[in-house]
């Protein structure tokens, strides 16, 4: 947290305007309907210059520029999908907090699922393993046996055979 | 002369730590006492030199010395003493060398109080901590120096990052990393367990008190820096999902995996090796997390990221500790042999399932946080990972653990009956449902997500206090006599439904506060009111105001609720002189648990200014909760029954002091 804080620290540097909060009140559309869409759209884009910072979260101008952007196109009558589409083609893909489904991020969402995934294989294996293990270790009778004495049974065995 | 006398002692100290990390280690290997011996004296001698150089520098920035370059860079003869004092941490040099400071301590400790330890168990642990110390005291002398001088001191210092004149300063990295080189103590554990070849439940005894301690550390050093940044980067966010929050909040999840599965080690003798590796992961991510933030892989533009020699120093030790460790775990832990077995269902079970889940999610943090680096690197494709990200793939991964965590305290061990759990925690059931059908009540139903989350946490705080009920057994022996059982409780039965409950509030207080938070964004002249969730605010004027070393613009504001007064709040921007930089000082106003921020925007001229309000209520549940759970652990740390040298319960089993493996 405390570099999250040095880091805003040289996002203000960047900025060096006045600090303003993000939204400002003469961004705010008339249409409560579509001023709510324009919120939850500001919080899934980046603002370029900053550091891991939503357009809605930002003082940056150019977060303000992006905002008001956003806001234009959903007057304009565009779908949320057309108003990401067109940030997208302007900026690229670094544009979007939350990374599309692609080839190229197929690794990324997939990492907690799969982490799940295999871990409760390896939970099942290692338990069945235990069991055998252990049901081995049973019906041996030199179970108790550590394997240092084992090695030197062994060493005794060798010795006299 | 003072300063060089600071130099000389991390020289002497990372002399120190090089008989450190050889001698005790050789003696453990050869057997040899007297070699084993030299390793706690040294431990302490070490902590003195190191406690030595932190002073010597802490001298320079109250005296505000600047012919030491880091006080000339990081402090201004105007700055208020306290932040003189916590300045010495505000910066890349003072803050590695606190986290050394904090390092040799731990070492010290073990030295000090590991008199009980096995003398080869306590040696090997100390040599490891001895090659940690070195590496980092290194890492100082060769890269990092704070005691570096200029040749014509200037009158005047750059003064310190404003938004680090704060008190949370002087809290938030201590707290935190204590939390994170605590960890390092396990880390040298468990190696030193494979070194040794040999971990047994009195390796897990030794082990919990410094597992929980350091997490106890660590909650509360990611609470403080959560709320820090929560009311003074002035938009009223408490996580951000920043590569640097990632990096506290893995060491975090990993070392809460840690602490669950050395709960099976110590008492049923299963999970060792998992347990060993957890330990090593941990300090690994706690090193990786310095490294993120330190070596400026991460971000182009931040404050420690200035010298690239720095980051690739930095990956070697990295690279030395992580690889090392995981190669010695490679090569002995097939060595370790397992011990107690259990069914699926059972406490360990559970257990199980919960290191299952924290490292799942730990997994996609990590992956997430570094993802971008990796695709850049691969393919030189630039994406953005952001809070939308991990909303979605962290928090699925958290419902099935929250909805775990009752069941776990109240199965038995090795093999368990979920129908008998269940039955214990009906009530918690039939009160979480009661308090979703509450909320669906008042909010209707146009939200459903939120409901459910109350539900969640409401079942988890039920549940820990079901958890306790059912330890007295209430039911069976009536509330008199389940009160002297009460009372009798060992500490780790507290501790975990303290820390079990402190996850229920702060996961209450994360639904509330996101789910149900309300905010006014209006410009306003003086004599304006803003209506907001039953309050009225009347801004009054502003003012502008000089401080010690910054001048601010004051907005005063009235607050009433139905037209009785409840508060005066006086949200500011200031500009710090020395740097001319602003920044925002929201003003919050806490009713019950809930809060009233405020924080001010733009000025429009002829005295009209930009605001934002907002009504979040609950929040402050969140770090309340994380207060609670550390709470958990400082009482858990405090049972008798897991001190070590405190006497065994009279339990048929063996001595937990181990034999030597002969």
């Amino acid at each position: 947290m405390i570099r999250s804080l040095f880091t805003s620290f040289f996002l203000c540097l960047c900025l060096l305007a006045s600090p303003a909060m993000a939204v400002a009140p003469d961004e705010i559309l008339d249409d409560p309907a579509l001023e709510a869409r324009a919120r939850v759209l500001s919080a899934e884009l980046r603002c370029m210059v900053c550091q891991n910072q939503s357009i809605d979260d930002s003082d940056a101008p150019l977060a303000k520029d992006l905002r008001v952007l956003v806001r234009e196109r959903l007057v304009a009558g565009d779908s949320d999908a057309q108003v990401i589409d067109y940030l997208v083609s302007r900026y690229g893909e670094f544009v979007l907090l939350k990374p599309r489904f692609a080839w190229n991020t197929l690794a990324l969402w997939a990492a907690g699922p799969l982490a799940l995934v295999a871990g409760l294989f390896a939970i099942i294996l290692a338990l069945r393993k235990r069991r055998a293990q252990s049901a081995q270790a049973a019906d041996s009778p030199v179970a108790g046996l550590s394997e240092e004495e084992e090695r030197r049974l062994k060493a005794l065995l060798e010795d006299n055979g | 002369m003072i300063v060089e006398f600071g130099h000389y002692a991390l020289v002497l100290a990372f002399a120190l730590s090089l008989v450190q990390s050889v001698v005790p280690l050789w003696g453990a290997l050869a057997r040899d006492d007297r070699l084993m011996a030299v390793a706690a004296p040294v431990s302490v001698t070490t902590f003195i030199m190191v406690l030595l150089s932190f002073a010597v520098l802490t001298n320079a920035y109250l005296t505000a010395d600047f012919s030491v370059l880091n006080v000339l860079e990081n402090s201004h003869s105007a700055k208020p003493l306290v932040y003189k004092f916590t300045g010495v941490w505000g910066n890349h040099e003072g803050s590695m060398l606190l986290w050394v400071l904090i390092l040799v301590f731990f070492g010290a400790l073990v030295g000090f109080f590991g008199g009980n330890l096995p003398k080869d168990l306590r040696a090997a642990t100390l040599a490891v901590q001895g090659w940690i110390s070195a590496g980092f005291i290194l890492f100082l002398l060769a890269t990092s120096n704070p005691f570096a001088r200029v040749a014509n001191p200037p009158l005047e210092g750059a003064d310190l990052n404003p938004i680090l004149q704060d008190i949370g300063l002087a809290i938030h990295p201590p707290l935190l990393y204590v939390g994170y080189v605590g960890f390092s103590i396990t880390f040298s554990f468990a190696v030193a367990a494979l070194i040794l070849g040999r971990t047994d439940a009195a390796w897990a005894r030794w082990v919990r008190p410094w597992t929980l301690l350091a997490w106890s550390f660590l909650t509360l050093g990611i609470a403080m820096g959560s709320y820090w940044a929560y009311y003074e980067l002035g938009w009223g966010g408490w996580w951000f999902w920043d590569p640097v929050e990632n990096a506290s909040l893995m060491p975090w999840l990993a070392g809460t995996a840690l602490l669950h599965s050395a709960i099976v080690m110590e008492r049923r003798e299963a999970l060792k090796i998992w347990t060993i590796l957890l330990a090593i992961f941990t300090f690994s991510l706690s090193l990786l997390g310095t490294f993120l933030v330190r070596s400026g892989v991460l971000t182009s533009v931040h404050a420690f990221a200035t010298d690239p020699t720095r980051g690739v120093f930095i990956l070697a030790l990295l690279c030395f500790f992580i690889g090392g460790s995981l190669a010695l775990y490679a090569w002995r832990a097939p060595a370790l042999k397992q011990g107690g077995l259990f069914a699926p269902i059972s406490r360990e079970g559970a257990l199980v399932l919960n290191n299952l889940f924290l490292t799942s999610a730990c997994a996609a943090v990590f992956v997430g946080t570094l993802y971008p680096l990796f695709l850049d690197a691969v393919t030189g494709e630039k994406i953005s990972v952001g809070a939308p990200f991990f909303n979605l793939t962290f928090g699925p991964l958290m419902v099935p653990l929250l909805i775990a965590v009752p069941f776990g305290p109240v199965l038995s061990w090795k093999r368990g009956d979920l129908l008998a759990a269940s039955q214990r925690l009906y009530a918690a059931f039939g009160l979480a449902i009661l308090m979703t059908v509450f909320t669906f009540w008042l909010w209707g139903m146009d939200m459903v997500l939120a409901p459910l989350g109350v539900g969640l946490a409401v079942w988890v705080m039920a549940g820990a206090v079901a958890e306790i009920l059912t330890r007295v057994k209430i039911l069976e022996i009536g509330p008199s006599r389940a009160f002297s059982r009460l009372i009798g409780l060992p500490g780790s039965a507290w501790g975990t439904s303290m820390a079990h409950f402190g996850v229920g509030v702060t996961v209450l207080g994360i639904v509330t506060a996101s789910a149900f938070q309300e905010e006014r964004i209006a410009t306003v002249r003086p004599g304006d009111v803003v209506e907001l969730s039953g309050y009225q605010l009347t801004f009054d004027g502003a003012a502008p105001r000089r401080g010690p070393n910054f001048t601010e613009e004051v907005g005063h504001f009235t607050i009433r609720q139905g037209g009785i007064f409840v508060a005066e709040l006086d949200p500011s921007k200031r500009v710090y002189t020395a740097r001319q930089m602003p920044t925002t000082e929201a003003a919050i106003h806490t009713t019950g648990f809930s809060q009233l921020y405020l924080s001010l925007g733009e000025s429009r001229g002829d005295g009209a200014v930009d605001v934002r309000v907002y009504f979040k209520p609950l929040i402050t549940l969140i770090w309340i909760g994380c207060v609670i759970m550390a709470l958990g652990g400082a009482v858990s740390i405090a049972d008798r029954r897991l001190r070590v040298g405190a006497p065994k319960p009279a339990r048929k089993r063996k001595s937990a002091a181990p034999a030597p493996a002969e």
